[in-house]
């Protein structure tokens, strides 16, 4: 093992909130029209950690393959399988977002494979949370929201970018045909949360627990 | 807007994703503690200012979070190309009539 301590940050019997707590989704869930054309669910408490080292790297590679059975995704990448997702976020950085409770003994497992290599592995779950969007009008509310070119000959299923989105920044996941990810940082979830509401009046908005 | 090509995300993205990081290619002195007072403030404060080739540092502060180097034209902004950190620029002050000539009569035409 490595002499990094690492810290479990929600401890079993604490009580967590997730950035967008304040806002009541579940107080809100099912008061939207059944028409609504955007659906937004926050996918909240999840285990997020990023990950430095070298792609190129078999051995770096490798152990994050067993570990997390995912193939490090290149550039704008994003792979996924059931819970867990790896996503590109820069050359030698990824982020691996992996089910609510098990990202503690994941970070171990990857230390303990990653032992003695040149690597970082950051757990940043209280940092940022994801907004799930869907429906048939995200595209158009993602539109206007960023410069980022959104059409799918652009921003194909399986595709991740960082860019400007309102006058924050964040990241978009491309995940389904009608299914977006935005990975929110914890001090713009609020004004991006605003935001979107006021986005998505055009179109009705639903609110999904 | 300019648009700029990321040399790590592999596209063209909006100006507004990059910052501007001052000019490029300025190398640290290796033993600055036998350096000048003059050789020392000028890697510390002197920097060109060029009337139209200059090599800049940029970083794509929205997306992947990386500094790169871009290669423009201070006069007309047009960029004749981005290259990765180390590498080095293609197109420099010297062999600038040839190869851009034929890229800015391709860009009109």
């Amino acid at each position: 093992m490595s002499t990094v301590n690492v810290y479990k940050q929600r401890p079993d019997a604490a009580h967590a909130e997730s950035p967008l707590f304040h806002a009541g989704l579940h107080e809100l869930a099912g008061k939207g029209k059944s028409t609504a054309g955007v659906v937004l669910r926050e996918k909240k408490l999840l285990g997020h950690l990023t990950l430095r080292g070298d792609g190129h790297d078999a051995a770096f590679a490798g152990a994050v393959h067993k570990i997390t059975g995912l193939e490090l995704p290149g550039a704008l990448g994003l792979v996924v399988k059931g819970e867990t997702s790896l996503q590109w976020l820069g050359p030698d950085e990824w982020l691996l977002i992996v089910p609510g409770g098990t990202e503690f003994a994941i970070e171990q497992k990857l230390r303990e494979a990653l032992v003695g290599q040149h690597y970082q592995a950051v757990n940043v779950s209280g940092g940022q949370t994801i907004v799930e969007l869907s429906g048939p009008k995200v595209r158009e509310l993602l539109m206007k929201s960023t410069s980022y070119d959104v059409h799918p000959r652009n921003f194909p299923v399986g595709k991740a970018v960082g860019t400007v989105f309102a006058k924050s920044q964040l990241v978009i996941r491309h995940t389904g045909e009608d299914t977006w990810e935005l990975v929110v940082r914890r001090s713009f979830a609020d004004y991006i949360w605003l935001w979107l509401q006021d986005a998505s009046a055009e179109y009705g908005l639903a609110i999904e627990a | 807007m300019l648009n700029i090509f990321c040399p790590h995300c592999g596209e063209q993205r909006s100006e507004e994703e990059f910052h501007t990081a001052g000019q490029a290619h300025i190398p640290r002195p290796l033993d600055p503690s036998t350096c000048t007072d003059e050789e020392w403030g000028e890697y510390l404060f002197f920097r060109d200012n060029p009337r139209g080739l200059h090599h800049e540092l940029w970083i794509h502060a929205a997306g992947c979070r990386q500094y790169f180097n871009v290669t423009r034209d201070t006069l007309s902004y047009e960029i004749f190309e981005t290259y990765k950190i180390g590498e080095k620029p293609s197109v420099t002050a010297k062999a600038k009539s040839a190869p851009l000539t034929s890229r800015t009569a391709g860009a009109k035409a």
